[in-house]
Protein backbone atom coordinates (compact mmCIF):
# COMPACT_ATOMS: atom_id res chain seq x y z
CA UNK A 1 0.00 0.00 0.00
CA UNK A 2 1.15 3.52 -0.69
CA UNK A 3 2.03 5.49 2.41
CA UNK A 4 0.27 8.57 1.20
CA UNK A 5 -2.91 8.99 -0.75
CA UNK A 6 -2.30 10.00 -4.35
CA UNK A 7 -3.64 13.48 -5.06
CA UNK A 8 -5.13 14.17 -8.44
CA UNK A 9 -5.19 17.48 -10.27
CA UNK A 10 -8.52 19.26 -10.85
CA UNK A 11 -8.92 18.46 -14.51
CA UNK A 12 -7.94 15.55 -16.65
CA UNK A 13 -4.83 16.52 -18.50
CA UNK A 14 -3.74 13.19 -19.87
CA UNK A 15 -2.18 12.90 -23.22
CA UNK A 16 0.21 10.01 -22.66
CA UNK A 17 -2.29 7.16 -22.45
CA UNK A 18 -4.31 8.61 -25.34
CA UNK A 19 -1.21 8.75 -27.53
CA UNK A 20 -0.38 5.16 -26.66
CA UNK A 21 -3.94 4.03 -27.44
CA UNK A 22 -3.69 5.58 -30.90
CA UNK A 23 -0.61 3.49 -31.62
CA UNK A 24 -1.94 0.11 -30.50
CA UNK A 25 -4.35 -2.27 -32.21
CA UNK A 26 -7.66 -2.08 -30.34
CA UNK A 27 -6.09 0.75 -28.35
CA UNK A 28 -4.18 -1.92 -26.45
CA UNK A 29 -7.46 -2.40 -24.57
CA UNK A 30 -6.07 0.20 -22.20
CA UNK A 31 -9.51 1.52 -21.22
CA UNK A 32 -10.97 -1.90 -20.45
CA UNK A 33 -9.36 -2.45 -17.04
CA UNK A 34 -11.64 -4.10 -14.49
CA UNK A 35 -9.15 -3.25 -11.71
CA UNK A 36 -9.14 -6.92 -10.65
CA UNK A 37 -5.40 -6.95 -9.96
CA UNK A 38 -4.64 -10.31 -11.58
CA UNK A 39 -1.78 -8.56 -13.39
CA UNK A 40 -0.18 -7.30 -10.19
CA UNK A 41 -0.63 -10.48 -8.19
CA UNK A 42 1.36 -12.42 -10.78
CA UNK A 43 3.99 -9.82 -11.61
CA UNK A 44 7.49 -10.29 -10.16
CA UNK A 45 8.02 -6.52 -10.45
CA UNK A 46 5.10 -5.77 -8.13
CA UNK A 47 6.31 -3.71 -5.19
CA UNK A 48 9.48 -2.42 -6.80
CA UNK A 49 9.58 1.38 -6.60
CA UNK A 50 6.17 1.25 -4.93
CA UNK A 51 4.68 0.31 -8.28
CA UNK A 52 2.82 -2.57 -9.88
CA UNK A 53 1.14 -3.12 -13.26
CA UNK A 54 -2.38 -2.25 -12.12
CA UNK A 55 -1.20 0.89 -10.37
CA UNK A 56 0.84 1.87 -13.42
CA UNK A 57 -2.18 1.49 -15.69
CA UNK A 58 -4.54 3.26 -13.29
CA UNK A 59 -2.14 6.16 -12.91
CA UNK A 60 -1.91 6.44 -16.67
CA UNK A 61 -5.71 6.34 -16.94
CA UNK A 62 -5.95 9.08 -14.31
CA UNK A 63 -3.66 11.29 -16.35
CA UNK A 64 -0.69 11.17 -14.02
CA UNK A 65 1.66 11.52 -16.95
CA UNK A 66 4.61 12.95 -15.10
CA UNK A 67 4.72 10.09 -12.61
CA UNK A 68 4.22 7.48 -15.32
CA UNK A 69 6.91 8.80 -17.58
CA UNK A 70 9.49 9.37 -14.85
CA UNK A 71 9.29 6.25 -12.67
CA UNK A 72 12.36 4.02 -13.03
CA UNK A 73 9.92 1.11 -12.66
CA UNK A 74 9.55 1.24 -16.45
CA UNK A 75 13.07 -0.20 -16.58
CA UNK A 76 12.21 -2.93 -14.05
CA UNK A 77 9.42 -4.48 -16.12
CA UNK A 78 10.96 -7.24 -18.23
CA UNK A 79 8.05 -7.12 -20.71
CA UNK A 80 7.39 -10.81 -20.01
CA UNK A 81 3.67 -10.30 -20.76
CA UNK A 82 2.42 -12.49 -17.94
CA UNK A 83 0.08 -9.62 -17.06
CA UNK A 84 -1.52 -9.81 -20.50
CA UNK A 85 -1.74 -13.59 -20.27
CA UNK A 86 -3.76 -13.49 -17.04
CA UNK A 87 -5.77 -10.35 -17.82
CA UNK A 88 -9.46 -11.03 -18.54
CA UNK A 89 -9.44 -8.05 -20.90
CA UNK A 90 -6.02 -8.75 -22.46
CA UNK A 91 -4.75 -5.27 -21.69
CA UNK A 92 -1.33 -4.53 -23.14
CA UNK A 93 0.43 -3.05 -20.12
CA UNK A 94 3.95 -3.93 -21.34
CA UNK A 95 3.39 -1.82 -24.42
CA UNK A 96 2.37 1.06 -22.18
CA UNK A 97 5.62 0.53 -20.28
CA UNK A 98 7.50 0.50 -23.58
CA UNK A 99 6.13 3.91 -24.51
CA UNK A 100 6.86 5.20 -21.01
CA UNK A 101 10.49 4.19 -21.61
CA UNK A 102 10.38 5.97 -24.92
CA UNK A 103 9.25 9.19 -23.23
CA UNK A 104 12.60 9.38 -21.40
CA UNK A 105 15.16 11.68 -23.06
CA UNK A 106 17.53 9.33 -24.86
CA UNK A 107 20.57 10.36 -22.84
CA UNK A 108 18.73 9.82 -19.55
CA UNK A 109 17.87 6.18 -20.26
CA UNK A 110 19.94 3.59 -18.35
CA UNK A 111 23.59 3.89 -19.31
CA UNK A 112 24.16 0.15 -19.67
CA UNK A 113 21.37 -0.27 -22.19
CA UNK A 114 22.17 2.99 -23.97
CA UNK A 115 25.84 2.12 -24.33
CA UNK A 116 25.11 -1.35 -25.69
CA UNK A 117 22.58 0.01 -28.18
CA UNK A 118 24.94 2.72 -29.40
CA UNK A 119 27.87 0.33 -29.79
CA UNK A 120 25.67 -2.09 -31.76
CA UNK A 121 24.68 0.71 -34.12
CA UNK A 122 28.31 1.46 -34.89
CA UNK A 123 28.96 -1.37 -37.31
CA UNK A 124 27.22 -4.01 -39.37
CA UNK A 125 27.96 -6.85 -36.98
CA UNK A 126 25.31 -5.39 -34.60
CA UNK A 127 27.54 -6.54 -31.72
CA UNK A 128 26.73 -4.75 -28.47
CA UNK A 129 30.24 -5.59 -27.32
CA UNK A 130 31.77 -3.87 -30.34
CA UNK A 131 33.23 -7.01 -31.91
CA UNK A 132 34.05 -6.34 -35.57
CA UNK A 133 33.58 -8.52 -38.63
CA UNK A 134 37.28 -9.39 -38.57
CA UNK A 135 37.26 -10.16 -34.82
CA UNK A 136 34.36 -12.55 -35.21
CA UNK A 137 35.69 -14.40 -38.23
CA UNK A 138 39.12 -14.74 -36.61
CA UNK A 139 37.74 -16.18 -33.36
CA UNK A 140 35.43 -18.64 -35.12
CA UNK A 141 38.17 -19.92 -37.44
CA UNK A 142 40.77 -20.05 -34.69
CA UNK A 143 38.54 -21.99 -32.29
CA UNK A 144 37.35 -24.34 -35.04
CA UNK A 145 40.90 -25.19 -36.08
CA UNK A 146 41.85 -25.87 -32.48
CA UNK A 147 38.97 -28.31 -32.02
CA UNK A 148 39.45 -30.02 -35.37
CA UNK A 149 42.96 -30.92 -34.24
CA UNK A 150 42.31 -31.66 -30.58
CA UNK A 151 39.23 -33.81 -31.14
CA UNK A 152 39.86 -35.84 -34.33
CA UNK A 153 36.29 -37.20 -34.49
CA UNK A 154 35.40 -33.61 -35.36
CA UNK A 155 38.22 -33.04 -37.85
CA UNK A 156 35.60 -32.50 -40.55
CA UNK A 157 33.35 -30.28 -38.44
CA UNK A 158 32.77 -26.86 -40.02
CA UNK A 159 31.76 -23.46 -38.72
CA UNK A 160 31.31 -21.66 -42.03
CA UNK A 161 31.32 -17.89 -42.29
CA UNK A 162 29.51 -16.20 -45.19
CA UNK A 163 28.67 -19.47 -46.93
CA UNK A 164 26.02 -18.78 -49.54
CA UNK A 165 22.67 -20.44 -50.21
CA UNK A 166 22.66 -22.70 -47.19
CA UNK A 167 19.57 -23.55 -45.17
CA UNK A 168 20.39 -21.94 -41.81
CA UNK A 169 21.90 -18.59 -40.95
CA UNK A 170 22.93 -18.79 -37.28
CA UNK A 171 23.20 -15.81 -34.95
CA UNK A 172 25.59 -15.80 -32.03
CA UNK A 173 25.39 -13.76 -28.84
CA UNK A 174 28.51 -11.57 -28.55
CA UNK A 175 29.25 -13.01 -25.16
CA UNK A 176 30.68 -16.23 -26.62
CA UNK A 177 33.13 -15.02 -29.24
CA UNK A 178 34.23 -12.17 -26.99
CA UNK A 179 34.47 -13.76 -23.53
CA UNK A 180 33.96 -17.55 -23.66
CA UNK A 181 34.63 -18.87 -27.19
CA UNK A 182 34.67 -22.55 -26.11
CA UNK A 183 30.96 -22.21 -25.40
CA UNK A 184 30.30 -21.92 -29.16
CA UNK A 185 31.58 -25.42 -29.78
CA UNK A 186 28.81 -27.66 -28.36
CA UNK A 187 26.30 -26.11 -30.74
CA UNK A 188 28.68 -26.59 -33.69
CA UNK A 189 29.02 -30.24 -32.75
CA UNK A 190 25.26 -30.73 -32.63
CA UNK A 191 24.82 -29.03 -36.02
CA UNK A 192 27.63 -31.16 -37.45
CA UNK A 193 26.18 -34.42 -36.16
CA UNK A 194 22.71 -33.75 -37.52
CA UNK A 195 24.18 -32.72 -40.88
CA UNK A 196 22.75 -29.21 -40.80
CA UNK A 197 23.73 -26.95 -43.67
CA UNK A 198 24.43 -23.69 -41.87
CA UNK A 199 26.56 -20.58 -41.77
CA UNK A 200 27.48 -17.57 -39.70
CA UNK A 201 27.78 -14.20 -41.43
CA UNK A 202 30.32 -11.49 -40.76
CA UNK A 203 27.47 -9.01 -41.04
CA UNK A 204 24.61 -9.11 -38.58
CA UNK A 205 25.92 -12.10 -36.63
CA UNK A 206 25.31 -10.69 -33.14
CA UNK A 207 22.07 -12.02 -31.71
CA UNK A 208 21.41 -9.32 -29.11
CA UNK A 209 19.38 -6.14 -29.70
CA UNK A 210 19.63 -3.61 -26.88
CA UNK A 211 18.01 -0.88 -28.95
CA UNK A 212 14.77 -2.81 -28.51
CA UNK A 213 15.17 -2.69 -24.72
CA UNK A 214 16.01 1.02 -25.05
CA UNK A 215 12.66 1.62 -26.77
CA UNK A 216 14.67 3.20 -29.56
CA UNK A 217 12.46 2.38 -32.54
CA UNK A 218 14.87 3.67 -35.18
CA UNK A 219 17.84 1.84 -33.69
CA UNK A 220 15.79 -1.32 -33.20
CA UNK A 221 14.63 -1.21 -36.80
CA UNK A 222 18.12 -0.53 -38.13
CA UNK A 223 19.52 -3.53 -36.29
CA UNK A 224 16.76 -5.89 -37.38
CA UNK A 225 17.06 -4.68 -40.98
CA UNK A 226 20.84 -5.08 -40.96
CA UNK A 227 20.50 -8.65 -39.72
CA UNK A 228 17.68 -9.54 -42.10
CA UNK A 229 19.68 -8.16 -45.03
CA UNK A 230 22.68 -10.26 -44.01
CA UNK A 231 20.51 -13.39 -44.08
CA UNK A 232 18.99 -12.46 -47.44
CA UNK A 233 22.29 -11.46 -49.04
CA UNK A 234 23.67 -14.90 -48.27
CA UNK A 235 20.54 -16.54 -49.65
CA UNK A 236 19.78 -18.48 -46.48
CA UNK A 237 16.33 -19.96 -45.97
CA UNK A 238 16.05 -19.91 -42.18
CA UNK A 239 17.35 -17.36 -39.70
CA UNK A 240 18.19 -19.14 -36.46
CA UNK A 241 18.38 -16.76 -33.54
CA UNK A 242 19.69 -18.34 -30.34
CA UNK A 243 18.37 -15.49 -28.18
CA UNK B 1 9.35 -18.08 -26.55
CA UNK B 2 6.55 -19.99 -24.83
CA UNK B 3 4.19 -17.25 -23.62
CA UNK B 4 5.03 -14.59 -26.16
CA UNK B 5 5.27 -16.45 -29.45
CA UNK B 6 4.86 -20.19 -29.92
CA UNK B 7 2.66 -21.06 -26.95
CA UNK B 8 2.54 -24.15 -24.75
CA UNK B 9 3.04 -26.74 -27.55
CA UNK B 10 6.65 -25.59 -27.97
CA UNK B 11 7.14 -26.08 -24.23
CA UNK B 12 6.12 -29.72 -24.73
CA UNK B 13 8.67 -30.08 -27.52
CA UNK B 14 11.39 -28.77 -25.22
CA UNK B 15 10.33 -31.17 -22.47
CA UNK B 16 10.68 -34.02 -24.95
CA UNK B 17 14.24 -32.89 -25.75
CA UNK B 18 15.26 -32.38 -22.13
CA UNK B 19 13.83 -35.73 -21.01
CA UNK B 20 15.57 -37.49 -23.90
CA UNK B 21 18.88 -35.97 -22.81
CA UNK B 22 18.79 -36.46 -19.06
CA UNK B 23 16.32 -39.31 -18.64
CA UNK B 24 12.71 -38.84 -17.64
CA UNK B 25 13.45 -39.78 -14.03
CA UNK B 26 15.86 -36.85 -13.72
CA UNK B 27 13.44 -34.22 -14.98
CA UNK B 28 11.83 -32.09 -12.29
CA UNK B 29 8.98 -29.78 -13.23
CA UNK B 30 8.77 -26.36 -11.62
CA UNK B 31 5.47 -24.75 -10.65
CA UNK B 32 3.80 -22.85 -12.07
CA UNK B 33 5.04 -23.75 -15.53
CA UNK B 34 4.50 -23.28 -19.24
CA UNK B 35 2.63 -20.04 -19.97
CA UNK B 36 1.86 -19.62 -16.28
CA UNK B 37 5.53 -19.54 -15.38
CA UNK B 38 7.26 -16.46 -14.03
CA UNK B 39 9.93 -14.49 -15.84
CA UNK B 40 13.37 -14.68 -14.19
CA UNK B 41 13.97 -10.95 -14.61
CA UNK B 42 17.01 -11.07 -16.86
CA UNK B 43 15.21 -9.85 -19.96
CA UNK B 44 13.86 -6.56 -21.21
CA UNK B 45 17.21 -4.92 -20.52
CA UNK B 46 16.95 -5.41 -16.73
CA UNK B 47 20.46 -6.93 -16.54
CA UNK B 48 21.97 -3.82 -18.09
CA UNK B 49 19.70 -1.20 -16.54
CA UNK B 50 21.80 -0.57 -13.45
CA UNK B 51 19.29 -1.73 -10.82
CA UNK B 52 20.89 -4.92 -9.46
CA UNK B 53 19.06 -4.92 -6.10
CA UNK B 54 15.67 -4.53 -7.74
CA UNK B 55 16.59 -7.12 -10.37
CA UNK B 56 17.45 -9.66 -7.69
CA UNK B 57 14.27 -8.87 -5.79
CA UNK B 58 12.32 -9.40 -9.03
CA UNK B 59 14.12 -12.74 -9.41
CA UNK B 60 13.25 -13.92 -5.90
CA UNK B 61 10.11 -15.70 -7.18
CA UNK B 62 12.16 -17.55 -9.81
CA UNK B 63 14.82 -18.47 -7.26
CA UNK B 64 12.18 -19.87 -4.91
CA UNK B 65 10.60 -21.85 -7.75
CA UNK B 66 13.98 -23.40 -8.55
CA UNK B 67 14.81 -24.12 -4.91
CA UNK B 68 11.41 -25.77 -4.43
CA UNK B 69 12.27 -28.33 -7.12
CA UNK B 70 15.38 -29.41 -5.22
CA UNK B 71 17.05 -29.84 -8.60
CA UNK B 72 20.82 -29.51 -8.91
CA UNK B 73 20.67 -28.04 -12.41
CA UNK B 74 18.50 -25.38 -14.02
CA UNK B 75 18.44 -25.26 -17.84
CA UNK B 76 18.01 -21.77 -19.26
CA UNK B 77 16.98 -20.99 -22.84
CA UNK B 78 18.87 -17.76 -23.59
CA UNK B 79 21.72 -15.55 -22.43
CA UNK B 80 19.58 -13.15 -20.47
CA UNK B 81 18.01 -16.00 -18.51
CA UNK B 82 21.37 -17.70 -18.10
CA UNK B 83 23.07 -14.62 -16.67
CA UNK B 84 20.17 -13.81 -14.33
CA UNK B 85 19.51 -17.35 -13.06
CA UNK B 86 23.26 -17.87 -12.59
CA UNK B 87 23.45 -14.65 -10.57
CA UNK B 88 20.39 -15.60 -8.49
CA UNK B 89 22.23 -18.79 -7.56
CA UNK B 90 25.51 -17.01 -6.83
CA UNK B 91 23.94 -14.59 -4.35
CA UNK B 92 22.53 -17.61 -2.48
CA UNK B 93 25.82 -19.49 -2.12
CA UNK B 94 25.30 -21.36 -5.38
CA UNK B 95 22.63 -23.95 -4.49
CA UNK B 96 22.12 -24.88 -8.16
CA UNK B 97 24.05 -24.90 -11.45
CA UNK B 98 22.78 -22.97 -14.48
CA UNK B 99 23.35 -24.56 -17.89
CA UNK B 100 22.62 -24.14 -21.57
CA UNK B 101 20.81 -27.06 -23.19
CA UNK B 102 23.65 -27.56 -25.70
CA UNK B 103 26.00 -28.45 -22.85
CA UNK B 104 23.77 -31.25 -21.59
CA UNK B 105 23.00 -32.46 -25.11
CA UNK B 106 26.70 -32.88 -25.90
CA UNK B 107 27.37 -34.43 -22.48
CA UNK B 108 24.67 -37.02 -23.12
CA UNK B 109 26.22 -37.80 -26.52
CA UNK B 110 29.65 -38.27 -24.93
CA UNK B 111 31.20 -35.48 -27.00
CA UNK B 112 31.63 -32.74 -24.40
CA UNK B 113 35.29 -31.82 -24.08
CA UNK B 114 37.11 -30.55 -20.99
CA UNK B 115 36.92 -26.88 -21.99
CA UNK B 116 33.20 -26.90 -22.70
CA UNK B 117 32.20 -27.47 -19.08
CA UNK B 118 32.32 -23.99 -17.58
CA UNK B 119 28.80 -24.29 -16.20
CA UNK B 120 28.79 -27.89 -15.02
CA UNK B 121 29.01 -28.55 -11.28
CA UNK B 122 31.65 -30.66 -9.57
CA UNK B 123 29.41 -33.73 -9.86
CA UNK B 124 29.51 -33.67 -13.68
CA UNK B 125 32.80 -31.87 -14.38
CA UNK B 126 34.74 -35.10 -14.77
CA UNK B 127 31.98 -37.33 -16.12
CA UNK B 128 32.62 -38.88 -19.52
CA UNK B 129 35.08 -36.21 -20.65
CA UNK B 130 35.66 -36.23 -24.41
CA UNK B 131 39.40 -36.00 -25.17
CA UNK B 132 40.46 -35.02 -21.65
CA UNK B 133 44.00 -34.46 -22.94
CA UNK B 134 42.75 -31.44 -24.92
CA UNK B 135 42.30 -29.40 -21.75
CA UNK B 136 44.08 -26.06 -21.75
CA UNK B 137 44.51 -26.15 -18.02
Amino acid sequence: MAEQAIKLGGKKQSTFIDKVKEMLPEGGNLNLCLTCGACSSGCPATGLEGMDPRKFLRMAALGMDEEITSTPWSWMCSMCQRCIYVCPMKINIPQLVYFARQSWPRDKRPKGILGSCDIALRNDTCSAMGATEEDFQFVVEDVLEEYQEAQPEFAKMLAPVNKKNVTYYLNQNSREPVTEPDEMVPLWKILHLVGADWTYGTKGWAAENYCMFMADDDGWRKIVETKAKAVEDLGCKVWLNTE
Amino acid sequence: MVRKSYGDPVAEDLRYVVKAIIGEENFVEMYPNRSNNFCCGGGGGFLQSGFPDQRREYGRIKAEQILATGAKYCITPCHNCHAQVHDLSDVRNHPWETVHIWTLLCLSLGILGPNERAYLGEDLKDVDVFHPESSNF
